[in-house]
């Protein structure tokens, strides 16, 4: 029943021996120790499970890891560069976007998706792009103003 | 989750094979955002799951003009929701596949995964519904087309038999001067439900402004999506003015038959689909 899948996850080559019945949320933070991705509901509902799979944003806890393989993979570990932040991570601490941090890696992985399709977005749109994920702490204000700082870094990083 | 069998079949006709196989033991899975749920809370448990998600033959959306719409049972609401096709002719089709969960669920949910949960809530059914959509199903001992119509037998049921797999939608060619609208009530993006869903597809001509057709579907107020069909009646050759506007929702409400759950109180429902059915015929006329 066991089989033998290779995923590639932020650039690296896992090579995992899995159950069908496992989800990839499990894989990444059970079997592979990237617990950046979080089990918030593990029903689809909160967004802390977000990852994004060949660029799109998915949750980890509704998707089979054998469906995940050969497909690149993105999670909150693979946004830094060393030591250097992702433009958005950078935004979310200088703006004081996060409290408690559970909410945090699937808030980023989902506005690092929004943004690289929607580069100048407004308001409003930012928010219907986060109205998956579900933030107990702040009240999704200082997320908002950080992801308009993101956006406006990002368009100059190019 | 229980253990399972997993395949992954090529083409519809290795699909088929395998549900005739497994039957009542198997569960396809699509998308997976409605059967990893059930999955996990342990409301299905099927010995084998069928991925027919990598299955290319039935991710697409084909429309030319003057010819009738078919849509493959896997695209995604998000396809849907953003497609250039359909909004030119079906804009109704992509309103109601962008008020669907959320975007990282509409990345991954597909039509047919919508339609086959046949949740009385589910957001694609209506519009379809009100444009007189047909479903293909391929099965052992063939194909047949059904109108979308009757594909719903009750909440979370649907008519087909084992072996079958819905393969495509498919949607008549809009009569001249046609507009529709999805409306939907609900918690936004995370529990996300309709409490209530209204799709009206009228038929106004252009001078006259006589309503020559309408169709009015309601989501979440009934076993199945249902069609208002006292409300359309009090419409049809008629000049849709605010008095009959007023009149013809609140037949709908009374052919609302909801109930009360974690969402809503059946009484609140019906108030919202007079207010809803309101809003749309609003925006139509």
């Amino acid at each position: 029943m066991k089989q033998d899948i290779t995923l590639k996850i932020n650039g690296e080559t896992y090579e995992v021996r899995i159950k069908p019945s496992e989800t990839l949320l499990e894989v990444l933070r059970d079997k592979l120790g990237l617990t950046g991705t979080k089990e918030g509901c593990d029903t689809g509902k909160c967004g802390a499970c977000t990852v994004l799979i060949e660029g799109k944003a998915v949750r980890s806890c509704l998707t089979l890891a054998i469906t995940a393989r050969d497909k690149e993979i993105t999670t909150i570990e693979g946004l830094a560069r060393g030591a250097e932040l992702h433009p958005i991570q950078q935004a979310f601490v200088d703006y004081g976007a996060l409290q408690c941090g559970f909410c945090t890696p699937g808030m980023i992985m989902i506005s690092n998706a929004f943004l690289e399709e929607n580069p100048d977005p407004t308001e409003k749109e930012i928010r219907e792009a986060l109205i998956g994920n579900i933030c107990r702490c702040t009240g999704y204000v200082k997320i908002v103003e950080a992801i308009q700082a993101s956006a406006k870094a990002m368009h100059q990083a190019k | 989750m229980r253990d399972f069998e997993y395949f992954e079949p090529a083409s519809v006709n290795e699909a088929v094979a395998l549900l005739a196989k497994y039957k009542k033991e198997a569960k396809i899975l699509a998308g997976g955002t409605d059967v990893m749920v059930k999955l996990k809370h342990d409301f299905i448990r099927p010995k084998y799951v069928i991925n027919i998600g990598a299955i290319p033959t039935l991710n697409y959306i084909d429309f030319d003009h003057g010819k009738e719409l078919r849509i493959g049972a896997l695209t995604t609401m998000r396809t849907l929701s953003e497609s250039a096709k359909l909004v030119k002719t079906y804009p109704v089709i992509c309103q109601a596949a962008s008020q669907l969960g959320n975007p990282a669920i509409r990345n991954v949910a597909t039509l047919g995964g919508n339609l086959c949960n046949a949740s009385p809530a589910a957001d694609s059914a209506p519009a379809l519904i009100g444009l007189s959509a047909k479903a293909k199903i391929a099965g052992p001992d063939g194909e047949r087309i059904i109108p979308l119509e009757n594909f719903f037998s009750g909440p979370h049921s649907n008519v087909l038999k084992a072996g079958e797999i819905l393969t495509e939608i498919q949607a008549p060619v809009p009569q001249a001067n046609t507009k529709g609208v999805y409306l939907k009530c609900g918690a936004r993006g995370v529990a996300d439900l309709a409490i209530v869903g209204v799709a009206i597809i009228a038929t106004i001509e252009a001078k006259s402004k006589v309503c020559s057709d309408i169709k009015i579907v309601l989501g979440s107020v009934a076993p199945t999506p249902v069609r208002a069909k006292k409300a359309e009646e009090s419409i049809k050759g008629q000049k849709i003015t605010e008095a009959l506007i007023d009149e013809s929702a609140q037949i709908a409400a009374s052919e609302a038959r909801p109930i009360t759950d974690q969402r809503s109180s059946a009484e609140y429902r019906k108030t919202l689909v007079k207010v809803y059915v309101k809003r749309a015929l609003r925006e139509l006329a």
